[in-house]
């Protein structure tokens, strides 16, 4: 599904996050990336999800040659992987009510249509009640707008997903629901997984295989 | 153990008094605080009583009032302010009063007109520029800095030459040269929104430039571009009055503050203040009116930044 070769990327070429790395994902396969913090796991989850251009390497998704990054990707390409952020204030436009929040990507993609049908099938999946869905980013909790977050990241029916560190910021509770909300929608479409994070314990549970990026240097999975 | 509970002075040992900045609701500090809320207060007010009663002036005197500002009375020329005309007469015994509402209309109506246009022209230019980045972004930049470093008077001047003179070639030459600055700050601005993660999210999520653009992009510029927008309607006001003082904007029959200011200089030499006076104010008055506005709205969105007039 996703494959990374000898990437290297980082934000200053001449100072990468990370050197040579290589990943693979395959087709319903759940991969969990473990590593300490500022080891270049997030640029990592942001070079498999089609967002940051990187300095060197290859990067093929779907059995083909990803040709560009960002903007320059195919939105086809983009939109098979998923995405949920570690923070979600951060990664939710804060003008946006969670509904429209959730059917942005829908919108984007010219599916306008298909709003209500998917929202009414979301919304109880990742459990938010009618009137939380009317509501702004500021006016809920940060663990009822990660579960926004994973309904938006959802809503597309990606072939894969990448959680960056999902369950952070999140109680016990709530990182149960959200993993079990990612792993019902894993068994009905067979999609693959990219788990990133530090908390060895989770990612052993619920991956099939963990592999750890050590800090600025090369990694093998 | 008799006295000291009493008696403060024993109580705070070598230290000696308290110092005045040390808290408490009574100490200088606060009450400085205090006084600084007082005086914002009080200028918001101010603003808002003067802005309202400008306002109507300017929308009901010409709707109320039956007369014409353009009636030439030479026997009463050049008469000081009285009951019968509050603000004298100029020199060909027009009522400076009521030259006065209706030169700030035409005033307020370049500024307004003008500022929107150039605010919306610099919110365009600017989010293009910050969007698309690279060499589009160099490119556009370059040429925001080769306008500016031109005087703006200069070039307002070179493009109401090159029409007859009226309203609209003013409001096009300051609509024209004041939209660099908007095109700054909303750049710089969207360059700071660009690297957000629920902006990644979007891209990820099929979104096209555009519609990353216009419906995360500039939509959080949209406080900063509205109030760059309100504080350069004092700024086009002054522009307009510069160059209709030059003779260059509105044409002498009209009343705009800039030509009423330009017409009464000779009478000023003779002694007679009340005709360049009066105008003068009412291009000053409002300017500070909505300076006023400005500011305050500029605390309540962002408390750090002061306040800051562009003139």
């Amino acid at each position: 599904m996703l494959e990374l070769r000898a990437v290297t990327a980082g934000y200053d070429r001449r100072t990468p996050v990370l050197r040579d790395v290589d990943l693979t994902v395959a087709d319903g396969e759940a991969v969990g990336l473990l590593g300490p913090s500022g080891c270049g796991k997030s640029t990592l989850a942001r070079v498999a999800a089609l967002l940051h251009r990187p300095d060197a390497g290859e990067v093929r998704l779907a059995g083909t040659p990803v040709p560009g990054f960002r903007h320059r990707a195919p939105r086809a390409l983009r939109t098979t992987v998923g995405v949920v952020f570690q923070q979600p204030r951060q990664a939710a436009d804060p003008r946006l009510t969670l509904r429209d929040l959730i059917a942005e990507p829908l919108r984007a993609t010219g599916r306008a249509a298909e709003v209500a049908d998917r929202l009414a099938e979301l919304a109880p999946t990742v459990g938010l009640g009618g009137d939380l869905l009317t509501r702004g980013p500021h006016e809920v909790s940060d663990g009822q707008l990660q579960r926004a977050c994973v309904a938006r990241a959802l809503v597309l029916r990606p072939r894969l997903l990448i959680c960056d560190e999902m369950t952070a910021m999140l109680d016990a509770s709530t990182t149960a629901a959200l993993v079990g909300v990612v792993e019902d929608y894993r068994a009905a479409t067979g999609a693959a997984l990219l788990a990133v994070g530090h908390d060895r314990v989770l990612l052993d549970r619920w991956c099939d295989r963990v592999t750890h990026l050590a800090s600025g240097s090369s990694a093998r999975a | 153990m008799t006295a000291p509970a009493a008696d403060p002075s024993a109580a705070e040992g070598p230290g000696g008094p308290p110092t005045p900045a040390s808290g408490g609701p009574w100490s200088a500090a606060a009450s400085a605080r205090r006084g600084r809320r007082d005086h914002r207060t009080l200028r918001v007010r101010t603003s808002v009583v003067l802005g309202v009663a400008l306002a109507l002036a300017v929308l009901l005197v010409p709707l109320l009032v039956p007369l014409d500002q353009q009636a030439v009375d030479l026997a009463n020329k050049l008469r000081p302010p009285s009951w019968e005309h509050p603000f004298g007469t100029d020199d060909v015994g027009r009522d400076v009063l009521l030259r006065c509402v209706y030169g700030l209309r035409v005033s307020l109506l370049v500024g307004l007109v003008a500022a929107l246009a150039a605010s919306v022209l610099g919110v365009c230019v600017g989010a293009l520029a910050a969007s698309l980045g690279g060499s589009v972004d160099r490119l556009v930049m370059r040429v925001v800095d080769g306008i500016s470093s031109v005087p703006h008077l200069l070039l307002g001047v070179f493009i109401v030459a090159m029409f007859r003179p009226g309203v609209w070639p003013v409001i096009l030459s300051v609509g024209l040269t004041h939209w660099v600055s908007t095109a700054r700050i909303v750049r710089a601005e969207i360059h700071s929104l660009r690297s957000r993660p629920y902006i990644d999210a979007a891209v990820s999520g099929g979104a096209s430039r555009w519609r990353v653009t216009v419906r995360h992009l500039v939509p959080g510029v949209w406080p900063q571009a509205a109030l760059a927008a309100v504080l350069m309607v004092p700024h086009a006001i002054w522009h307009e009055s510069a160059l209709s003082f030059l003779g260059l904007g509105i044409p002498p029959h009209q009343a705009s503050l800039g030509t009423m200011t330009e017409a009464a200089r000779g009478s000023l030499l003779a002694g007679d203040w009340w005709p360049t006076l009066f105008p003068g104010l009412f291009i000053i008055v409002p300017t500070l009116v909505i300076a006023g506005l400005a500011g305050a709205w500029r605390e309540r969105i962002n408390p750090r930044r002061r306040s800051e007039l562009m003139l």
